[in-house]
């Protein structure tokens, strides 16, 4: 329930801070430390873990407070940590004590993270992968390759999903842990992408251990555990600006603004469509916070974002490219970086067009979202199924 | 006055806030929607549209009367709810679900608007009520183009008749008309252009029934010859009376068409789920199940842009220039969209008679072109954000082949 009193605590909590560590003038970790301390990283966790406690519709209150004051938005510096690990680490770790461990160098951005789900043979198919963990007194020993590891090159801890029982079908032999990414066991190797950069990797894991403290959930219960990981995973992209005309439209609308003589009439009844379209995406964005306010947790709904900004982002960067005519076909450079500003979205249009293909893949295709929409909001029957109750280990992949 | 300021500066965060569902709202839309359960299935919407008015008025005043839901948006002391248009636009979200037959957009959507923004006198004091609690219907007979007032486009001469005045010419396609109590109808005169009252019934005025693609939504050519007509709004007022009809106008309808698209989305859910072929349910194949989808996120976006229309009106939050075309140009979209998409999964039941997805096809295009279409609005949306911007410091970088 988020109350009139909640919403002035919040604002009067992220006013001291920025009154007593001034994000414009202190180090990015520093200010975001103070922010864990004050409970502003996520105002819905609990006192202690970054949170206050109140409603989760209340962060982009505080937000709006810590942002305008200069700070900086932390889910760019740590986009799986703060969308995707904190959420599943604040339900589900083991202890509070353990918790914390891990969310103030979260917050921080001290300690970046990554996820662990997509392997060669599990993509749209997550609860088909194979890489198995094998429980060794208090230790579980893991073995197998994953792919598409967004930071895996930079992070020091990766969200985990592993199978304990390959007896059981697919979605119950699941178990969730959180890994180190230093421990023996574990080789990173860069993968390059179409825009040349290697944002994301390989990850190669050779009779890696894992306390069995680190596990999140109970054995089996991975596939739960890693929901909640999904759903904050979408409702994250989905987010978009919160602000008229911020966003990717942004970049359309700059474009338009200062290359005048490549303007048509045909190119500007596109780009009003997509202004409408990015309008009533922001809108509807707006709308489901509202309902999370009253709600607690992201619902399906989430699926809906994730979905249209996708494939918004996509049409956006089309139109970038048409109306820079000639120029389109130019790029800056193929050549790989490493050096922590590979990030496509940081690149020349061009690149970030590159980089927008990808969109639709990530984070659940679009064709898979369409599904989940039509089978859980709209509640139609799910397809037919190859793998329906056959025990993991007796379904063909590749 | 300064009490008052004060004592909304020391009570932040009481107000309500955008897209919040208040109870009291879930009530009214429950209210509204057992009554049109009642009064207007699908058979009553049959027989309304083709009986002699296209609508029933025993309806319309059971609405007006025991439900008291045709003046939400008109202020108490008018004789109104004094609600707001976003409560108003829940009910006209209902009714274009139920496809109610009625003249909610003549006299809801525009008449009663026009009647509230124009200045306070006796004349408006008389028409009012009768309009809010359902007894008397009414028309609005003024140019319009894209949703904007045009008074270039007028049609209609006003001459000084003893105490009142006498309108003379033709209005083509005025929504409502036929039956109307009240025509509210724009005029040029000796001291310009001004809005008057005009008894549907006097015998100076013909109304020519037309027929239309969308039979449960009337028009009528109007004809006068010297009717006889009261002033209600001058030339220095009609601009911003007719600017807040039309306005008004334009974000109940796309409450409207939101309602029609949900209506015809939850159809073809259920049609998908019940209906098999190939031993099993249509909704399981993804053809399907992925046309369904869009239109799902056609109507959210739909229902978010109406919404906030009709916030922005209530509460003065946005231009309303641009939130009235950001919502018709989003809702004539997903209306027409949703009901093709409707007609096309029902298969060949979809495109017959008996089955109701082509009245809503109907109505679905008839909203998409009242008050203007999507590209008109996409027009004006990029006359005020794009016409005119100029370059920022925001550019992102262009690669131009050098490293
Ligand atoms: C830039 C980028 C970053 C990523 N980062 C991470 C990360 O950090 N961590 C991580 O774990 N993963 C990450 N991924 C992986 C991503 O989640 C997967 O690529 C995605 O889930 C698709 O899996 P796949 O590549 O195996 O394709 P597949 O599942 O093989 O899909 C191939 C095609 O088949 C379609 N398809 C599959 N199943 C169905 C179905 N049931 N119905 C209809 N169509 C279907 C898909 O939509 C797609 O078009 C990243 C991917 C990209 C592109």
């Amino acid at each position: 329930m988020s109350t009139a009193t909640d919403a002035a605590r919040v604002e009067e909590v992220a006013g001291r801070v920025v009154a007593d560590h001034d994000p414009r003038r202190l180090p990015v970790q520093e200010f975001l430390g103070a922010c864990f301390d004050a409970g502003l990283s996520w105002v819905h966790f609990p006192d202690g873990l970054g949170g206050l406690g109140v409603s989760r519709g209340l962060q982009a209150s505080a937000d709006a407070v810590l942002q305008s004051a200069g700070g900086p938005v932390p889910f760019r510096l740590n986009p799986i940590g703060y969308g995707m690990a904190a959420p599943t680490i604040s339900e589900h770790a083991r202890s509070p004590e353990l918790a914390r461990s891990w969310l103030r160098p979260l917050a921080t951005t001290e300690e970046l993270w990554c996820q662990l789900f997509s392997e060669p043979g599990a993509g749209s198919d997550l609860a088909g992968l194979a890489t198995s963990a094998v429980r060794d007194g208090d230790t579980w020993v893991v073995n197998g390759q994953k792919v598409w590891t967004s930071l895996a090159h930079r992070a020091r801890w990766a969200l985990l999903l592993a199978r304990t029982d390959p007896d059981q079908p697919k979605h119950k032999g699941l178990t969730y842990f959180v890994l180190d990414m230093e421990a023996a066991g574990v080789r990173t190797r860069p993968l390059r992408q179409m825009t040349g950069q290697a944002e994301f990797n390989e990850v190669f894991l050779e009779d890696a251990r894992i306390p069995d403290e680190h596990r999140l959930g109970a054995v089996g219960d991975g596939w739960r555990v890693a929901m909640t990981t999904l759903m904050n995973e979408r409702s994250a992209i989905g987010a978009g600006g919160a602000e008229r005309g911020s966003g990717t439209i942004a970049d359309a609308l700059a474009l338009w603004a200062d290359r005048p003589h490549r303007r048509t009439p045909v190119l500007r009844d596109r780009l009003a469509a997509l202004w409408t379209r990015s309008e009533a995406q922001r809108l509807t964005s707006a709308r489901a916070r509202r309902g999370v306010a009253s709600a607690g947790s992201p619902g399906p709904e989430g699926s809906v974002a994730k979905l249209v900004s996708a494939e918004l982002n996509q049409d956006v960067y089309e139109f970038c490219m048409d109306l820079l005519g000639p120029e389109s076909t130019l790029y800056s450079s193929y050549e790989v970086r490493r050096d922590g500003r590979e990030a496509d979205w940081r690149g020349a249009v061009q690149q970030r067009f590159l980089r927008s293909r990808a969109n639709t893949i990530e984070g659940g295709t679009s064709e898979v979202l369409r599904n989940i929409l039509g089978e859980r909001v709209l509640g139609l029957p799910g397809d037919l199924r190859a793998d329906a109750g056959k025990a993991w280990k007796e379904v063909p992949r590749g | 006055m300064a009490d008052t300021a004060t004592e909304v500066a020391t009570e932040p965060h009481t107000g309500p806030v955008e897209f919040d569902v208040t109870e009291e709202q879930q009530e009214l839309r429950a209210a509204v929607r057992r009554f049109c359960a009642e009064q207007s299935d699908g058979p009553a919407v049959r027989r309304h549209m083709e009986s002699e008015h296209g609508h029933d008025p025993a309806v319309w005043a059971r609405l007006g009367r025991e439900l008291g839901v045709l003046g939400l948006a008109v202020p108490e002391e008018l004789g109104g709810a004094g609600a707001g248009l976003v409560e108003q636009s829940i009910v006209v979200e209902e009714l274009g679900a139920a496809l109610l037959c009625g003249p909610v957009l003549g006299t809801i959507g525009l008449a009663l608007p026009a009647l509230v923004a124009s200045s306070a006198g006796p004349l408006r004091d008389e028409l009012v009520p009768s309009l809010v609690d359902g007894s008397r219907t009414a028309a609005l007979a003024a140019p319009e183009r894209a949703g904007l007032f045009d008074p270039h486009a007028i049609t209609v001469g006003a001459v000084h008749a003893g105490d009142g005045w006498e309108l003379t010419g033709v209005v083509p396609q005025v929504v409502d008309a036929a039956g109307a109590d009240l025509l509210l109808v724009a005029a040029s005169g000796p001291e310009g252009i001004a809005l008057f009252a005009v008894p549907g019934a006097a015998e100076q005025v013909q109304t020519e029934p037309l027929t239309t693609l969308d039979l449960t939504r009337r028009q009528a050519t109007v004809r006068m010859r010297e009717a006889p007509a009261r002033l209600l709004a001058g030339a220095d007022e009609i601009d911003a009376v007719l600017g807040h009809a039309f306005y008004t106008a334009s974000a109940l309808l796309a409450a409207e068409q939101v309602g029609g698209a949900q209506h015809m989305l939850d159809v073809t859910v259920a049609y998908a789920k019940e209906r098999l072929q190939f031993g099993r349910p249509i909704g399981s194949f993804q053809a399907v199940k992925h046309r369904l989808a869009d239109m799902l996120v056609l109507v959210e976006h739909a229902r978010s842009t109406a919404q906030h229309a009709a916030w922005a009106l209530q509460t003065g939050s946005d231009d309303p220039f641009l939130a009235t075309s950001i919502a018709q140009a989003t809702c004539s979209e997903a209306y027409y969209r949703v009901a093709a998409d409707a007609v096309q999964l029902h298969g060949g039941i979809g495109f017959t008679w008996e089955h109701e997805a082509h009245l809503y096809f109907k109505r679905a295009v008839t909203d998409a072109a009242l008050l203007g279409g999507a590209e008109i609005h996409r027009d004006r949306i990029a006359a005020a954000v794009l016409d005119h911007v100029r370059a920022t410091p925001g550019v992102p970088p262009v690669a131009d082949g050098r490293a």
